[in-house]
């Protein structure tokens, strides 16, 4: 926060019912260091209370208020204003993509949140081993009976970032298949091997790194293909061995 | 005659909507829930995610104590899905919070609340990044959750049972039969800007610290008083339980952990409009100060967010620190002559559960009914199955 003000021009894309959707602009007085969903928040309290968005946790643990600001995914309650734009300038704030929009800013994440469901990822998992295998040391020291809510926020960042997730719905799309990894890492259940084990799967992914760039949460979706794709190799190989049924 | 389901309409989806809807479709009516936002996107989604232990409330406020340490055994068994259960601790830094320690294992007894006090040694070897000044330490069954996903694992269980929810849809005016009974609510579609009426056998505002700008013009009051803290998040999780200050409640007296995260919260003033509450700089600063009294590797964190939430804080005209967290809920009949109306506020998250069970109990009367809870006994669905297209319903 600071006490400077900035003049900054929020171009806002709308959609109401079946009216073709079009973008609407407005001029905010902003703290640079205030953030771009407090400038959505400002324009419905003050210009338009018809904006309709998604929000509820305004500090990145719930993964509400995922938006593409000037074309790229944030998670908007972590976003500053300064960071996406300059004094004078303008932040473009949409819909994220590969989901259905309900209304201007706001997106249907039922699909997404059904095949999260399947995975069965839990959400509170141990503090130790909770963070990446890259992440050296990382809650190591942690007691192993600690526990804590997961990285991954469900805010579908990932999904709106990915390329190949507009080739096919029935892509189950990065989110997922990191859910996948995690809950068989901690499970094995090998149910979710097979489940990913094709071209809806972890198969389709081309290895591109997008999700992991806009991933507001230290998952590394990408990271977590990749080793999901071990693993389903691995199971095939022990499988051909008749090591596994 | 067949028997028809009473139908009941709840404004708002925040904890006590989702809680209300739970428990009343459970109990076998039929619901409809009024969203102008999404689930939580008011106070609740922005609180600071402490599972009360009650801790907090034992010396000077001991029936929300009470209702916070029997709320968070339930919740454990029910919403273990989105609770990091860890513990907390109180600590002492000063001579002056030392002097507070027997008030507080006194009032913590008298509630039931287990607190343990342990050496700094031990309180250091728990949490090595604690303020190694600490002087004296107590072990209080505090944890933290997720905001939103206990919301709408709420929400989940009473879509599981039949409730009906209707997010972006705002109740604009109550309606009434002519004479002094509301028989619904006129509801705009956010989405499409389409509005219609709503009817049922009874309304409940559930609209927390929005509850009497939704009663507005209808004749009903309630007396809320909109107390907004602000909160502060780092980018790092130095501890691993929520670490209350022990002191008397003031302001940022708790740091929680969450995810990779840590907030501190939190202050308390009073707001006039609830729909945008500014986060000034100073309390933003002070909170960075008072977390850095109690964790002092926060210095060496970054600041990931800086949010509010405003606490619908039941009673006027006193300062927002005096007045009770304990809820409320009003039939509109006994104090404003008006039928088919009542209200709930109040209370605190840790306390959505039974907030709804007693607001339930009272439509339940009013309805002439006589059916019991029974949410305190069962786990709630996956908070996943809110999005789900049924439900989570085979």
């Amino acid at each position: 926060m600071s006490h400077e003000r900035w003049t900054v021009t929020f171009i806002v894309s709308r959609r109401k019912g079946e009216q073709p959707p079009h973008f609407q602009s407005f001029q905010l007085e902003v703290d640079p260091d205030e953030y771009v969903l407090d400038g959505v928040e400002r324009i419905w309290a003050f210009h338009d209370r018809s904006l309709v968005f998604r929000h509820a946790c305004h500090h990145s643990t719930c993964g509400a208020c995922g938006m593409l600001v000037n074309g790229v995914e944030k998670l908007t309650c972590i976003t500053p204003i300064r960071s996406v734009t300059s004094n004078g300038g303008k932040v473009k704030v949409e819909p994220l993509r590969n989901f259905p929009v309900i209304s201007d800013l706001s997106v249907d994440m039922s699909t997404f949140y059904t095949r999260m469901e399947e995975t069965c990822a839990p959400q509170v998992v141990p503090v130790r081993g909770s963070a990446l295998p890259y992440e050296k040391g990382l809650f190591e020291q942690a007691d192993p009976a600690y526990e804590r809510l997961a990285d991954c926020i469900e805010c579908g960042c990932c999904i709106s970032a990915c390329p190949v997730a507009v080739t096919t719905p029935e892509y189950q799309g990065p989110a997922v298949l990191a859910a996948a990894q995690q809950a068989f890492s901690l499970t094995g259940h090998a149910g979710l091997l097979e489940k990913m084990d094709g071209a809806d799967g972890v198969w389709r992914c081309h290895s591109g790194f997008e999700c992991t760039a806009v991933c507001p949460s230290n998952v590394d979706p990408a990271w977590r293909i990749m080793d999901l794709r071990r693993k389903v190799i691995g199971r095939r190989i022990k499988r051909l061995f008749g090591l596994a049924k | 005659m067949a028997f028809s389901k009473p139908h009941i309409i709840v404004i708002g989806a925040g904890f006590t909507g989702c809680a209300l809807a739970y428990d009343l479709a459970r109990r076998g009516m039929d619901v409809t829930v009024i969203e102008r936002g999404e689930i939580a996107s008011g106070t609740s989604g922005r609180t600071h995610g402490l599972l009360h232990s009650g801790g907090r409330y034992c010396v000077s406020d001991q029936e929300s104590a009470v209702e916070c340490i029997q709320e968070n055994i339930i919740l454990r068994k029910i919403a273990r899905q989105c609770i990091e259960f860890n513990g907390g601790l109180f600590v002492a830094l000063t001579e002056e919070d030392a002097a507070y320690a027997p008030r507080f294992a006194e009032g913590a007894a008298a509630c039931g609340i287990e607190i343990e006090q342990i050496s700094p040694q031990e309180a250091l070897r728990l949490e090595p990044n604690l303020n190694p000044k600490v002087l004296t330490v107590f072990t209080v069954p505090d944890g933290s959750f997720d905001p939103l996903r206990l919301a709408l694992a709420f929400a989940a269980s009473g879509r599981y049972f039949g409730a009906q929810f209707h997010p972006y849809h705002e109740a604009q005016v109550l309606v009434f039969d002519g004479q002094r009974r509301v028989k619904g609510v006129r509801v705009l579609n956010r989405t499409d800007g389409s509005t219609r009426e709503v009817h049922g056998d009874l309304v409940v505002n559930a609209t927390g610290a929005w509850a009497g700008k939704v009663l507005a013009g209808s004749g009903a009051q309630v007396n809320v008083t909109p107390t907004p803290g602000v909160m502060v998040a780092y980018d790092r999780r130095l501890i691993n339980r929520p670490i209350n200050r022990l002191t008397p409640p003031s302001d940022g007296d708790i740091i929680i952990p969450q995810r990779r995260m840590m907030v501190i919260g939190t202050t308390s003033y009073e707001a006039e409009d609830v729909d945008y509450i500014p986060v000034e700089d100073e309390q933003v600063q002070q909170m960075y100060s008072d977390a850095v009294a109690l964790v002092p590797g926060v210095a060496g964190c970054r600041m990931r967010g800086a949010y509010m939430s405003a606490r619908p804080l039941v009673g006027k005209g006193q300062s927002g620190r005096s007045l009770a967290r304990t809820f409320k809920c009003f039939d509109h009949l006994e104090a404003d002559g008006i039928d088919g109306l009542v209200t709930i506020t109040g209370g605190k998250a840790t306390t959505c559960r039974v907030m709804a069970e007693k607001t339930a109990d009272l439509v339940c009367k009013k309805l002439g009914l006589s059916i019991a809870c029974e949410t305190h006994a069962y786990a709630l669905r996956s908070y996943r199955d809110y999005y789900t297209p049924n439900g989570g319903r085979p």
